[in-house]
């Protein structure tokens, strides 16, 4: 009897199976005639699920005896859909747990590709990926962690015209960016679609999360209206960012996101998490409720379609180093116009003015180091430095002449503040010096000239 | 008055918290005061990535006593003994 009910149950799910590859199949034919259509791209609806499978109620066990969850919960996370915006160091293990939680759908949103440098945090995604949409590695290592789980990667960035369609195909979202203005598109395509928002972030040894805009609970713009002045932004790619950090922060989300799916409730409505990894440290600090007066979700809302976010936001949807330009033309070289310089033995300065910890990894070892912040704030120990090295420099010339001063750092960003630094400085060994910075810094050096020098 | 700062250190030389003693004066503190003390006393460089016009820039939340100082009048709030105000500086990386 056993067996058989085992067949009929077999035959039902390979029937079913059939006929899901039968719809991808279709979808495929679909997305091939119209590649620009987004609708026709929109997965339908998930049904409501009516009861578990043998072998579902094997898999989920551990948490199906957990009577907060129960099969109830169980059967409402197999309904539910979730769009994860971000397949970086939040995405991966937010993601990695829905599916392995037996979340009905994921979207995965990542514009990005997989660089050797993500790797450390972002832990869906394999050595053998690099140069692979991010968004497609992450569906293919779900695909392989819990196949029941429909995967939809959208390999694009979130854009205003696309984003409240794309929001409005899910019950939940998860905010996993890594910048200003995506955040305050997704809150802002969240209220108007009228979805819960689960936000984290990570930087350095440091991660935040809140739920936004979920049961009359405030947006992110009730929290934060006004978006920071973009020279106070850091990225992980500026700032740094330890990699179980924003796995930390990633599994934190996954449960609040698993807690509204399965019909919990959240915990982090109206409240933010601080998390200090360094000082091992939780705090939960009490925010105000929604902002009757909030231009999106207030009462008299005055945003009530998605706008252009880099221009509110000052800054690009990107968390790449921004290019400053600072200089003219005449007072920047390249990096291959600094080879034939040192080629030609001719005499000069070389200042790189990076933070202790950088010239740490790598460095020209001929270089004067003084991090811009010293000279930003003339600390006199360091301007007495730049002094000796220039007086000493200037025995090597012909009076008369201007010593050249080349300044370096990372991407040729503090080197450009570091020549306007050194311009305004008064002592007297900087008269008839000629300062300048090398565009690119030393990423540009490594690409450029010197293929052997690390990259970081 | 003394009244410990977390958050936002790197403004700070990396010091996250500080235990301070205000001077007395005849008016009784305020959090607009206190940040004019801290831009004068703490901020070692660029005060404009923490202050702006006479408050906080934005993205920096200000917190009294672990509740939001909007509930608790944000610039006039008057200062007692031992509160404890944070600043926070919201994070946007992932």
């Amino acid at each position: 009897m056993a067996a058989s009910e085992e067949v009929l149950a077999l035959q039902a799910e390979v029937a079913l199976r059939e006929e899901e590859l039968r719809l991808l199949r279709q979808r495929l034919e679909v997305a091939k005639a119209e590649p620009f259509s987004r609708h026709a791209r929109e997965p339908a609806p998930l049904p409501p699920k009516a009861a578990l499978s043998r072998e579902e109620i094997l898999r989920y066990s551990r948490q199906l005896v957990l009577p907060e969850l129960g099969v109830r919960g169980q059967l409402r996370l197999a309904a539910s859909s979730v769009l994860v915006v971000g397949c970086g160091g939040l995405g991966c293990p937010l993601a990695q747990y829905l599916a392995a939680a037996g979340v009905g759908r994921l979207g995965l949103v990542d514009h990005d590709v997989v660089e050797l440098s993500n790797l450390h945090r972002q832990v869906l995604h394999g050595e053998a990926r690099a140069g692979q949409a991010k968004a497609h590695s992450a569906a293919a290592a779900i695909g392989r962690l819990n196949s029941a789980v429909q995967c939809v990667p959208y390999a694009e960035a979130l854009t205003p015209s696309s984003a409240l369609d794309l929001v409005r195909g899910y019950d939940v979202v998860a905010d996993c960016s890594d910048n200003v203005p995506t955040r305050y598109l997704v809150s802002d395509a969240c209220v108007l679609a009228g979805r819960p928002l689960v936000s984290a972030s990570a930087l350095r040894l440091e991660g935040q999360l809140t739920v936004y805009h979920y049961e009359g609970g405030p947006c992110y713009r009730c929290v934060f209206p006004t978006p920071p002045p973009a020279e106070t932004v850091t990225s992980c790619a500026d700032g740094g960012v330890l990699g179980v950090v924003p796995g930390v922060l990633g599994c934190l989300q996954a449960l609040e996101v698993i807690k509204i799916a399965a019909g919990l409730g959240p915990s982090y409505s109206s409240r933010l998490l601080l998390f200090d990894a360094l000082g091992g440290q939780f705090r939960c600090i009490r925010l105000l409720g929604r902002r009757s007066d909030c231009v999106v979700c207030g009462d008299q809302p005055t945003v009530t379609r998605l706008q252009d976010y880099e221009a509110f936001c000052g800054s690009s949807a990107t968390d790449k180093c921004r290019s400053l330009q600072l200089l003219s033309q005449e007072e920047r070289v390249s990096a291959a116009h600094y080879k034939q310089v040192l080629d030609a033995g001719e005499p000069h300065l070389l200042l790189d003015v990076r933070p202790q910890v950088e010239v740490d990894i790598c460095c020209l070892p001929h270089a004067l180091h003084i991090p811009l912040s010293r000279l930003e704030r003339r600390d006199p120990e360091s301007v007495e430095l730049l002094g000796d090295a220039i007086r000493k420099g200037k025995q090597t010339i012909q009076k008369g002449t201007l010593f050249p001063i080349y300044v370096i750092c990372k991407l040729g960003n503090d080197s450009q503040k570091a020549v306007k630094v050194l311009q305004s400085l008064s002592i007297k060994e900087l008269d008839s010096l000629l300062a300048r910075d090398i565009v690119g810094g030393l990423m540009a050096w490594a690409t450029k000239v010197d293929p052997t020098f690390p990259q970081y | 008055i003394s009244s410990p700062i977390g958050g936002a250190e790197l403004l700070f030389d990396g010091v996250k918290k500080h235990q301070v003693t205000l001077p007395s004066q005849e008016e009784p503190w305020d959090i607009r005061n206190l940040l004019l003390w801290i831009k004068k006393n703490l901020l070692k460089e660029r005060p404009e990535l923490f202050i702006q016009g006479d408050s906080v820039r934005p993205g920096i939340l200000v917190l009294i006593n672990d509740a939001d100082w909007e509930l608790q009048g944000e610039l006039d709030y008057q200062l007692q003994d031992q509160d404890n105000i944070l600043f926070i500086s919201t994070l946007h990386g992932g």
